[in-house]
């Protein structure tokens, strides 16, 4: 009954740009599209799924962007739940296909973030003139500000460390400095990274992500369709999405989405924590990373920071997280979700050179999207390859 | 000295409106259910305990606790600025919801979680509601 097992996926593409001032972000996606159809060994043609979101992409935005691509896809999915739809993309094209409602479902984000100096931290997160907004508009919070007071009560409620925070930027910064791609690859230590200026206590500027332009693709499957194609599939394990809001109630700011999310990807997977290699999680900011992981299960509430130290998340860890470098170093075009699967399924192919993880069989992806102080979702999957 | 956070008319809907409105007269306005007696914030059309319509509003202590706060040194909206470094905060209200809002009346750096603080409102330009429009913010108790 599940879709465990049932689905893979065939084809993933990476934009190598991390500044496109000259292209359009349907450009961006198209040409991602292009990628991932060649990776798959596939053609457009082929596609009669389309899954899509972006900052810009409103009502209509997939199927303009359908338009722009000239597909006539069986199956459309606009679904914008932040940063992390597209991890919530290849769990409903899972469905989707294994519901037989599609075959080959293409997965596109695409953005010029950077270029148009978009301010994402500390430009957009006040809230807008409307009456729901009014609640929050008033007192300028940035989203850099609804992350720092997740990691404020963080610290407050189990002593948790700059310096702890500071060893995840440490950490991704290395498995950038590998990556020939990544945006930022000059090593940094936890010194610098503390003494970088405090934008919003207690986050310093190498405690958030980077902007970048960028985009990508993802091509989804059946394992049976997969199996006849250009690379080795990597199998949909589990997945599962949870939204949490801090407004009604009790908030308890530092249980995440992940917890539900993850629970119900492992549970569906078969699969345990310690099964897992490798994570991709969105590390919009450090404090992301550190309450993920507590809440995906691979340490208790409050013992991230020890669990991040003495190296457990670099590559040759215990655990390594991110990889690629992730959105602290390597790219954030505004929603970074598509990159985690991307770097998930190129891990699980064997195929990073220099930032290789060892023997990776079983990747834990996790997007959050949204405000993590206020409202956000979040989207798990469990991605397995051949000899996971 | 950084200038204070400058305040505007709050834009509402009848959903919101009572809250605005007890703000113009220097009430923190909350809601209760007559029937499950859940007390909710932000306002609603409906108890979102038990989806009853049956919604009554009252004037909160205006008391609460610092449940988490930020110093904001950085935000590029220029309506806040100059106001930098400023305490962005959730206060943990004495009725149970917790709500954001700033911090004022002490050095950003003074500042603590468990702090207790009481309401105060900044009268602001505009009409929100049948009263003057204000906005609420927190200082220490």
């Amino acid at each position: 009954m599940s879709v465990s097992g049932k689905v893979a996926i065939a084809g993933v593409y990476e934009h190598p740009a991390r500044w496109a001032p000259n292209k359009t972000e349907n450009q961006i996606m198209a040409e991602c599209a292009r990628g991932a159809l060649d990776d798959a060994g596939l053609a457009l043609s082929d596609v009669d799924g389309l899954f899509a979101a972006g900052i810009g992409m409103g009502i209509m935005g997939v199927v303009n962007l359908a338009e722009y691509l000239n597909l006539k896809p069986d199956y459309l999915d606009g679904t914008n739940i932040g940063g992390s739809s597209f991890v919530a993309h290849v769990s409903h094209a899972a469905a989707a296909i294994h519901a037989g409602m599609c075959e080959v479902a293409l997965v596109l984000y695409g953005s010029t973030a950077a270029s148009n100096a978009m301010a994402i931290g500390t430009g957009m997160g006040s809230g807008g003139r409307d009456p729901h907004g009014a609640f929050v508009g008033p007192y300028g919070m940035t989203t850099v500000g609804s992350y720092a007071m997740v990691a404020q009560r963080h610290m407050n409620t189990y002593g948790t460390k700059s310096e702890q925070l500071a060893q995840i930027a440490a950490a991704t910064r290395f498995h950038a400095s590998l990556n020939p791609q990544a945006k930022m690859r000059d090593p940094i230590e936890v010194e610098d990274v503390l003494a970088s200026r405090v934008i919003s206590s207690p986050l310093h500027l190498l405690d958030c992500c980077i902007i970048s332009d960028g985009g990508g693709a993802v091509v989804v499957t059946s394992v049976a369709r997969a199996k006849d194609l250009a690379k080795k599939p990597v199998i949909v394990q589990g997945c599962g999405e949870a939204v949490c809001h801090q407004e009604v109630g009790t908030p308890d700011l530092l249980t995440v989405a992940a917890k539900q999310s993850g629970e119900k990807a492992f549970r569906m997977a078969g699969l345990a924590r310690e099964d897992v290699d490798f994570c991709t999680i969105y590390d919009s900011f450090t404090i992301t990373v550190l309450v993920t992981l507590e809440c995906l299960g691979f340490c208790k509430p409050g013992e991230g920071g020890s669990f991040v130290e003495d190296g457990r998340i670099r590559l040759g860890g215990a655990l390594p997280v991110n990889p690629d470098g992730g959105g602290l170093s390597s790219n954030h075009p505004g929603m970074r979700g598509i990159f985690l699967v991307i770097e998930a399924v190129r891990q699980l192919r064997g195929e990073c050179d220099g930032r290789q993880v060892e023997d990776a069989k079983i990747a834990c992806v996790h997007g959050t999207g949204g405000i993590l102080g206020v409202s956000h979702s979040g989207a798990t999957l469990l991605l397995a390859n051949e000899a996971g | 000295m950084p200038k204070e956070i400058e305040y505007t008319a709050q834009p509402y809907d009848w959903e919101t409106r009572a809250y605005w409105e007890g703000c113009g007269r220097h009430e923190l306005v909350l809601q209760r259910c007559r029937d499950c007696g859940a007390v909710q914030h932000r306002p609603r059309a409906l108890c979102v305990s038990c989806l009853s319509d049956a919604i009554e509003h009252f004037a909160a202590s205006g008391r609460g606790t610092v449940h988490t706060f930020t110093v904001t040194n950085q935000n590029g909206l220029p309506a806040f600025r100059e106001a930098c470094p400023y305490v962005l905060a959730y206060v943990a209200l004495d009725e149970g919801p917790q709500l954001m809002t700033n911090i004022v009346g002490c050095e950003p750096a003074e500042v603590e979680i468990g702090m207790r603080v009481v309401v105060e409102f900044c009268d602001v330009e505009g009409e929100a509601g049948e009263g003057a429009a204000a906005v609420p913010r927190f200082r220490p108790a």
